[in-house]
């Protein structure tokens, strides 16, 4: 309990007390505080338990570098967010936050016997020890370590936010509004340029918000800014992520900062692309690696001076400072002159500047040069450290409530990194700069390396007289990896940074490293003996900092996931209790269940319906594609196995579409309506695939054919008229086309009108029985399916949808691509030889037909199956074997395609892809499914009127 | 997401407009019957699959619809240039 709240200072507002909680505790901040300063100034100095070994944890940072302090934010119902940083949560009346990571309370946690256990938790713990047996870990390895290590809870609830999103364009863009980047932005402000800044704080300044000397600058700079009209700019918004051709993506908080966010967006989405990118995402301090370097309490110095400057907040009574760099001497000075009590300033260095030394005695400020940290005592808050000489003696204790650490600077890289500049090192600061850009992007102040920050030693583990091997230093604070870990994993063998980042897992936590990469980087260097250049650098990914899953998805949720392509029918089909089934996107009724039906009963009637009287089917979902040109038919010729050049106006044809490897990709009826006109139909989930193939051959192997090509798939409503009323029924209601079987035969097409709507009637079939495709203009779907329903009602016409169109097609063995072809079956294994064209020279894909493995024996062939016990109806992808007695594993010959129960034959049928299948016929197969084993034997596809004659009528 | 010239609508657009169609300029034979066994295996299977420049075909599926051709460095996944079918080998 030693950090307080200043008397004066600080750009919180002293006028607007705000109260919150944390863990069920009230207590009261200012606006313009973050949930960290407003704590530290409570006295709180405990935020979190450690990811590993559950040891206490303060504040290290003050930004979103911060690894320790990982609270939940409680917004309600489904409103639960994990795992932010305490020093980004910006207080306001009624914040509900809690601690994470402990059990059954912060102060007493349970699992903290981690830290004593910690002997068993070496690098690489969980490649070592979960490794046998298998069956423990999802029983019990994985649920303990759950429990005990890990963030916070996920949210199990519904979010029920929303989430907006936008695109945006800019010549410039400028990631970070701190000093740099306010004056690379006000450079920009008098030109013509469109000019976005973003920044992730809640005010616009970054380090200048922690130096009262640059306020009145700041509040200049913003007024030239919010006044310049070519200048946008945007707080509380993270650039998380720099990808292609200066493409940014970015995330606007709106409304967590405030107490009632009403109905708005919590979030939105920015997609950036940018003429020009200037970063000025500045530096983060680094920690120092020593023994206790974990203790709340121990924090970064910059975090002091801006717990101190912006937020009126001292982080001690008493507090000590350990130093490589100048930086943090003008800290602990500026601590001083605002009225904290300084301890002593260590620094492990032999000597530093005169003048630091001179303000140092002018603050009567006790001075250690050459001396380290080499302990800290206090469990929840530092009460005393020890520091000795770099030779090891003059063992001492200072009495303390807080230490800084000051170990120098690593500019920000990150989003340079993403858009893959090159780095290079630095050793005057002791990290990696930007080199060469592979963007049109630009580094300013402080992440360019330009750090005006004084001098400073670059050094990995502080000296320490005590046994290395036996004391807990942090280099990763928020995966508890300590400096040990990583010797140990050089011991052991690694020698890559990639391989010992991920061994230790140090730089690996939902910081990506911040403040861990470089101590690490410095520390596998010394243990390598290698120039830290030759060991490698890790990558950084987006994003940047977490981001919530929401404003990624945005609108992208529930019934907006993606589309859903309905028909003109559908409303009709929903009208009548359908039930509906996804294909390919399009929503389509499977069935039309009467009351008190199961799809069984349902799909029995609708089949009857079908062969003993007319039944009427919504085949609008059918692709259909517009083919003209004088070389219309030479094209399609060349696109299908079977010949088109001799099909006469007026007739339809089935067209099997093979890819150029000989496997069967598409099928349909089309039909020639003039020398240079087709219209072609595609199955319901190949229309976009069949037009991108065509297009693709059309476009680049045959530009001389004059060729267009339409895809007219949503342009058509096609209701399907099938079964022997079929032609009754239609005949009053067409007008021009004579419907009788001599002038309008199976496989044939009529232009004319039904019911006064211009129509394609198709004289076709999926069933085996008497049918018409009718199809008109898309808008008078629903008015003519209306119409045909009440002029069929004297032939009982049945709706039925596409459980039963599968089962009425399978009883005439008619394949569906996709389901009984799997990108692996050709016309003959499908016993569709008769739709290649013997005589033609080429097609696409003839050539694969001649293929060594496609013609070898024992392919797998297209058969019927018919189970010997009639009532048994197959699992689809059920698999086959010849020797059901043979020993596990089973040589699989096969597998079942189509399974249905026929009404119509009172027995099961299927089909089914058997190696060999066509010369088997007749012979027995075993299906061995769950409790019991089936036969079957093989027969032909068709099993229901073989000769065709319901057709020729 | 990358942005990609389009030879035909002369604009660069974004990435998603586009969809990738594989490796360029490998004509399909006038009269693939002529080809024996391992010469088709070629034309049908085998790809460069390079390090580093790559002649590949793209699609403005939605834009204008039209197939090109593109040369892209497959390590930097910087676009060299793009130009139109038929033109030859860049
Ligand atoms: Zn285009």
């Amino acid at each position: 309990m030693s950090g307080f709240r200043l008397p004066t200072g600080g750009r919180v507002d002293r006028s607007r007390p705000v109260r919150f909680s944390f863990d069920g505790v009230s207590y009261t901040g200012f606006a313009g505080d973050t949930l960290a300063s407003a704590l530290l100034a409570n006295g709180v100095m405990l935020f979190g338990r450690s990811f590993k070994y559950h040891r206490p944890r303060g504040l290290l940072a003050a930004g979103s570098e911060e690894p320790n302090a990982l609270v939940s934010v409680d917004r309600g119902p489904g409103r639960f967010t994990p795992n932010l940083r305490a020093t980004n949560v910006e207080v306001h009346e009624g914040l509900k936050a809690v601690s994470q990571n402990r059990w059954p309370s912060l102060k007493t946690d349970f699992g903290a016997i981690n830290d004593r256990l910690g002997m068993f938790f070496p690098a690489g713990f969980y490649n070592k020890t979960f490794m046998w047996p298998r069956s423990f870990w999802d029983k019990l390895y994985e649920p303990a370590i759950r429990k005990i290590a890990g963030l916070g809870d996920a949210p199990t609830e519904d979010d029920p936010d929303q989430y907006a999103a936008t695109h945006a364009h800019c010549d410039l863009l400028i990631i970070g509004a701190g000093p740099a980047g306010i004056d690379a932005a006000l450079e920009a402000a008098g030109t013509n340029r469109r000019v976005t800044v973003i920044d992730e704080q809640d005010e616009a300044g970054g380090s200048a918000l922690a130096d009262p000397s640059l306020w009145q600058w700041l509040e200049r700079s913003m007024k030239a800014l919010n006044d310049a009209p070519n200048v946008t700019i945007l707080t509380r918004t993270t650039a998380f992520g720099y990808y292609h051709d200066n493409f940014i993506g970015a995330v606007q908080r709106l409304t967590d900062h405030l107490p009632d966010d009403g109905d708005a967006p919590r979030e939105k989405l920015w997609r950036i692309r940018a003429g020009e990118v200037i970063l000025a995402q500045g530096a983060i301090e680094r920690p120092l690696v020593f023994a206790g370097n974990d203790t709340p309490g121990v924090m970064l110095s910059s975090a002091a001076k801006t717990f101190a400057n912006r937020y009126g907040v001292a982080v001690g009574k008493s507090v000590a400072l350990m130093a490589t760099h100048d930086s943090g001497w003008h800290d602990v000075f500026a601590l001083a002159k605002a009225g904290v009590g300084i301890a002593a300033i260590i620094d492990v260095r032999d000597t530093v500047d005169a003048d630091l030394l001179k303000q140092a005695a002018d603050l009567r400020i006790t001075v250690k040069l050459s001396h380290s940290v080499i302990g800290v005592s206090g469990r929840y808050g530092v009460k005393t450290i020890e520091i000795a000489h770099n030779d090891g003696t003059g063992i001492r204790s200072i009495a303390c409530d807080a230490l800084l650490m000051a170990g120098g600077w690593t500019p920000s890289v990150h989003l340079w990194s993403h858009s893959k500049g090159t780095l290079k090192w630095c050793d005057d600061i002791g990290a990696y700069v930007p080199d060469q850009p592979n963007e049109n992007v630009r580094c300013v102040g402080a992440c360019a390396g330009a750090c005006n920050f004084g001098q400073g030693a670059v050094i990995d583990v502080l000296p320490t007289p005590m046994d290395q091997s036996r004391i807990k230093a942090f280099v990763d604070f928020q995966n508890d990896v300590t400096a040990k870990d990583i010797k140990l994993a050089v011991r052991e063998g690694f020698r890559s940074i990639e391989h010992i980042k991920r061994y230790t897992t140090n730089g690996m936590a939902t910081d990506q490293g911040k403040t861990s990469n470089l101590n690490g980087l410095q520390i596998a260097s010394t243990a390598l003996a290698k120039p830290i250049t030759d060991i490698g650098l890790t990558t950084f990914r987006p994003p940047y900092t977490p981001q919530t899953f929401g404003a990624l998805a945005g609108h992208a949720k529930g019934a907006l996931f993606q589309a859903t392509r309905t028909t003109n029918i559908d409303s009709w089909a929903e009208e009548h209790s359908a039930v509906f089934e996804l294909v390919a996107q399009w929503r389509r009724a499977r069935y039309f269940p009467k009351a008190g039906e199961d799809m069984h009963a349902a799909v029995n009637r609708e089949c009857v319906a079908v062969r003993s009287s007319v039944g009427i089917f919504d085949a609008s979902t059918l692709g259909k594609i517009e083919v003209v040109g004088p070389d219309a038919a030479e094209f399609l010729n060349r696109m299908y196995t079977n010949p088109w050049k001799a099909l006469e106006p007026g007739r339809c044809r089935y067209g099997l579409l093979l890819k150029e490897d000989g496997f069967i990709t598409d099928d349909g009826v089309s039909a020639r309506l003039a020398p240079d006109r087709f219209h072609l139909t595609t199955t319901t989930g190949g229309a976009a695939r069949v037009l991108n193939m065509m297009e693709d051959y059309l476009q680049t192997e045959w530009p001389d054919l004059n060729v267009w090509l339409t895809s007219t798939t949503e342009q058509y409503a096609v209701i399907a008229l099938q079964g022997p009323n079929a032609r009754k029924l239609l005949e009053p209601l067409v007008e021009g086309i004579d419907l009788s079987a001599e002038a309008f035969p199976h496989m044939a097409i009529r232009e004319g009108a039904i019911c006064g709507i211009p129509t394609r009637l198709f004289r076709v079939s999926f069933t085996g029985e008497l049918g018409f495709e009718i199809n008109v203009p898309t808008a008078y779907g629903r008015a003519l399916w209306e119409r045909i329903m009440a002029e069929g009602d004297r032939y009982d016409i049945t709706p039925y949808g596409t459980e039963t169109m599968h089962v009425l097609r399978a009883e005439k063995g008619f394949i569906i691509v996709g389901q009984d072809t799997d990108g692996t079956v050709t016309p003959y294994d499908a016993s569709l030889d008769w739709a290649v064209g013997k005589k033609k020279l080429d097609f696409v894909g003839k050539r694969s037909l001649a293929r060594p493995d496609i013609v070898a024996a024992g392919r797998k062939q297209l058969v019927g199956l018919l189970t010997d016990d009639p009532n048994v109806v197959l699992e689809e992808g059920a698999q086959i074997v010849a020797d059901p007695n043979q020993p596990i594993p089973m040589k699989m010959i096969g597998h079942v395609t189509s399974s249905y129960w026929s009404a119509t034959l009172g027995r099961s049928i299927a089909m089914a892809l058997v190696a060999g299948g066509q010369d088997k016929m007749g012979e027995t197969l075993h299906i061995p499914m769950p409790g019991k084993t089936h036969t079957a034997k093989i027969s032909g596809m068709v099993f229901y009127d073989p000769q065709g004659a319901r057709l020729n009528v | 997401m990358i942005l990609i010239h389009c030879p035909y609508c002369d604009e660069k657009r974004a990435e998603i407009e586009f969809a990738y169609a594989g490796e360029a300029h490998i004509s399909r034979p006038v009269d693939p019957s002529t080809y024996g066994d391992e010469e088709w295996e070629r034309y049908l299977f085998i790809r460069a699959n390079p390090k580093g420049r790559h002649h590949e075909r793209w699609r403005h599926i939605h834009g204008c619809g039209r197939f090109f051709n593109a040369v892209r460095d497959t390590v930097t996944d910087k676009f060299e240039t793009t130009y139109k079918a038929g033109e030859p080998r860049k």
